[in-house]
């Protein structure tokens, strides 16, 4: 029986997806026992078989446009969500992108011995390439949860990333009228960004007089770094307040020299106390020990 | 003392995270060679200057990095390479305060005086290639002489 060849590969698609579709209950019991699928529903083994049976009719739909190989196919646009979802709850558990490809990968054997059971005769031109197809659906099935892992660590790293901004960035009330910030780490174009928009705004809730950047956990001052600190000097120079920069460290100071960069208009001060003192004494307070009382020593 | 180990690496540059790790892969090993801390902070402000160059104006690159041993002498050397649209005008480029992004122009500039050897090799439409070295010196305070 001699056919073209593409009419061929039709009809095997097409009869993996009537097997798919007649197989739907018994494939979706079988990998509702898979890690995959259990350990992501975890409310009831119902959700679970749901969860399942989406995924066989998209491969089922898959299937029936002939195309197993196709990545884009509108079949997996049903499921992409749902397999983002597991995918992303699998890499929380510390599983890595091909450990989750490996579990996909597993999906293929419980459907395959299914398969194999439809035929007398496993030596069967038509079982064997029904089997291949299935092989090649799976592969694809997988690569789309690869994509979907890939993305979902972009997002994750982003918000990480963003909290990260958040938090390194606090503004604290030192006295009535001083903020401070205590800068740590690198001070990338966005770092800086929220840290002057955390500090203008301090400046206003705070009706702060003075800003104290203290720069003592930042590794490197570069020329765009010295030229954030100027900007948001200058800023805060706007608002009204008068901004400190302490913490320049000896090494930081003679590369900043030797990198030609003037911070000759900001105040700077070597430490943190040493700039609150500043701000103190520029409002009229003094801050000095205790004087001793003569009259009640003792 | 035996010469301390560290490897020739070349380390890409496409992102601002790539300038942290380049930044922080360069004060290891500067740090491994036995560069002192004011020395450390010069070469790796130098490396940051010159890789956001690759980054912002060459479109991203890459850095080699080459440990230099030379009779009792060690050192690092630092390129800097893009394909970029490399520099027209270098003498302009190299002049303090001069930028066509709105930057201080300090960077080229301020680079060449952080470090003992700085060359630099454009051609336009091709791309730009900034080579910097750096020795330990003998003494632990800063080198004397830099003017
Ligand atoms: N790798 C490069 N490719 C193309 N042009 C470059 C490159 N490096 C520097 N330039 C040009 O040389 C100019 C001066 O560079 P320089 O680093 O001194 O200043 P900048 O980057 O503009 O500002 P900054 O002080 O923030 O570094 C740049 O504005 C840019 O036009
Ligand atoms: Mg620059």
């Amino acid at each position: 029986m001699q056919v073209a060849e593409h009419e061929t590969a039709l009809d095997v698609t097409r009869e993996l997806s009537d097997f798919l579709e007649r197989r739907r209950e018994q494939i979706a019991q079988r990998w509702a026992e898979a890690s995959l699928f259990r350990a992501v529903f975890t409310v009831s083994r119902d959700e679970a078989v749901e969860a399942c049976k989406a995924v066989v009719d998209a491969l089922a739909e898959v299937a029936r446009g002939g195309r197993p190989e196709d990545l884009r196919a509108p079949g997996f646009d049903s499921v992409r969500e749902q397999l983002g979802r597991m995918a992303a709850s699998r890499a929380k558990a510390g599983y890595t992108p091909s450990q989750i490809a490996g579990e996909v990968a597993g999906l293929r054997e419980p459907v395959t011995s299914l398969l194999r059971a439809e035929y007398d005769d496993p030596a069967d031109p038509r079982a064997q390439a029904n089997e291949i197809a299935l092989t090649i659906l799976i592969g694809t099935l997988r690569l789309v949860v690869m994509e979907t892992t890939v993305d979902a660590g972009e997002e994750l790293i982003a918000r990480q990333r963003q909290q990260l901004l958040e938090v390194a960035t606090p503004v604290i009330r030192l006295w009535d009228g001083v903020v401070a910030v205590p800068l740590i780490g690198t001070l990338d174009s966005a770092r800086s960004q929220i840290v002057m928009e955390s500090l203008l705004e301090a400046i206003v809730d705070q009706r702060a007089r003075y800003a104290i950047l203290d720069i003592t956990g930042v590794p490197t001052v570069d020329s765009l770094v010295a030229q954030h600190l100027m900007k948001t000097v200058a800023a805060a120079r706007l608002m009204g307040a008068e901004c400190i920069v302490s913490g320049i460290r000896p090494a930081i100071a003679q590369t900043i020299v030797q990198l030609g960069i003037d911070l000759g208009t900001i105040i700077t001060r070597a430490g943190l106390s040493d700039a609150l003192a500043y701000a103190l004494s520029q409002q009229g307070i003094v801050v000095s020990p205790r004087p001793a009382m003569g009259g009640n020593a003792r | 003392m035996h010469a301390p180990f560290v490897s020739a690496t070349r380390l890409s540059i496409g992102s601002d995270a790539d300038l942290a790790w380049v930044r922080q892969q360069v004060r290891q090993a500067a740090a491994a060679l036995g560069f002192g801390l004011v020395q450390q902070t010069k070469l790796v402000t130098a490396v940051s200057e010159l890789a956001r160059n690759t980054l912002v104006h060459g479109g991203g690159g890459h850095m080699e990095m080459t440990p230099l041993a030379e009779g009792n002498r060690v050192g690092l050397r630092l390129s800097f390479v893009d394909r970029g649209p490399g520099i027209r005008d270098l003498e302009l480029a190299m002049t303090d305060g001069y930028t066509t992004g709105g930057g201080l122009g300090k960077g080229l500039s301020g680079s060449k005086r952080l470090v003992a050897e700085f060359a630099i090799d454009s051609r336009p439409g091709e791309g730009t290639t900034v080579t910097i070295a750096d020795w330990v010196s003998g003494v632990p305070s800063p080198r004397a002489g830099a003017s």
